[in-house]
């Protein structure tokens, strides 16, 4: 079983977004370092959610969004090595959709319960695999480590979120 | 021009985060792309040669799929080539047996709360 390494602020922040956001789903990217038995995480960047079909049980980070994303990771010298998204009153497990369209292979999905506004369970789970075909996703330990202030700059969105 | 190589594929590109190439257009710089390292291929193109509908390339900040020429638009030396994967996702019905199972474990949600969904207590 692979490792997700988190900062504790950004940690405390995707759950916190996820409360902000409810009852609809939020999202975003996690920028980190690879080890070689899970990513390190050391910021999160908000995405707006851009369904507004029904952002109650759909999440989707414009791919334009994510270029600016991928930049701004560049800058600081991380990479992406995830996703966090929520589940609005339904469990931290993941679903037939987010499976489905599930791309990143090699990196972490976290999920975060909320329960009638509360952030509860965090769980995540690395999308595994070499193709498309042969894909799955095997659920990560998550550990939270303590940072310093100055390396705890999180959510900081590169652009304007396009809708909440 | 520089291509930017997303996380997932950079196992097929040498473990490189981004690859300088020399071409006149996109379908150019992603065929030298693919030349150099050809296991990239079948991720970014189907068996009949077209972009994977999950896979976005944008031109420096346009979506190729939006360029009046697509991927026949010329580039120059300055631009940039981003290659990203979709992210997307969801609780669909099929799901509700899963959110069932999650309501029942809150029996202090009254039956009409749970169906409207948006108790928030505080
Ligand atoms: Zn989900």
């Amino acid at each position: 079983m692979s490792v997700l390494r988190i900062a504790k602020p950004v940690y405390d922040a995707i759950r916190a977004h996820g409360e902000e956001t409810y009852p609809h789903e939020c999202c975003g990217a996690l920028l980190g370092r690879g080890a070689a038995d899970g990513w390190r995480i050391e910021a999160a960047v908000k995405a707006g959610n851009t369904r507004t079909d029904s952002p109650k049980n759909r999440y989707q980070i414009a791919p334009g969004e994510l270029v600016k994303i991928e930049r701004e990771a560049r800058s600081r010298g991380l990479s992406i090595a995830g996703f966090y998204h929520s589940h609005p009153d339904h469990p931290a497990q993941w679903s037939a959709t987010d499976f489905a369209e599930a791309h990143w292979l090699g990196c972490s999905y976290v999920i975060t319960a909320v329960a009638e506004g509360s952030a509860a369970v965090t769980n995540s789970f690395l999308l595994a695999g070499t193709t498309e075909e042969d894909k799955r996703y095997e659920q990560e330990t998550i550990e939270v480590f303590a940072t310093s202030e100055a390396a705890s700059e999180s959510l900081t969105a590169p652009t304007e979120s396009k809708k909440a | 021009m520089t291509i930017y190589i997303p996380t997932p594929l950079r196992p097929y590109a040498a473990g490189k985060d981004a690859v300088d190439v020399n071409a006149g257009t996109v379908s150019g710089a992603l065929d030298e792309l693919t030349q150099t390292f050809p296991d990239l291929r079948k991720h970014l193109f189907t068996a009949e040669g077209k972009l994977r509908a999950f896979v976005n390339v944008y031109l420096n900040d346009e979506d190729i799929r939006y360029l009046p020429e697509k991927d026949a638009t010329a580039v120059s030396a300055g631009d940039t080539l981003s290659i990203v994967p979709s992210i997307a996702g969801g609780c669909q019905v099929s799901d509700r047996m899963n959110s069932f199972l999650w309501l029942t474990r809150f029996p202090t949600l009254s039956p009409e709360r749970r169906r409207k969904g948006r108790a928030r207590s505080w």
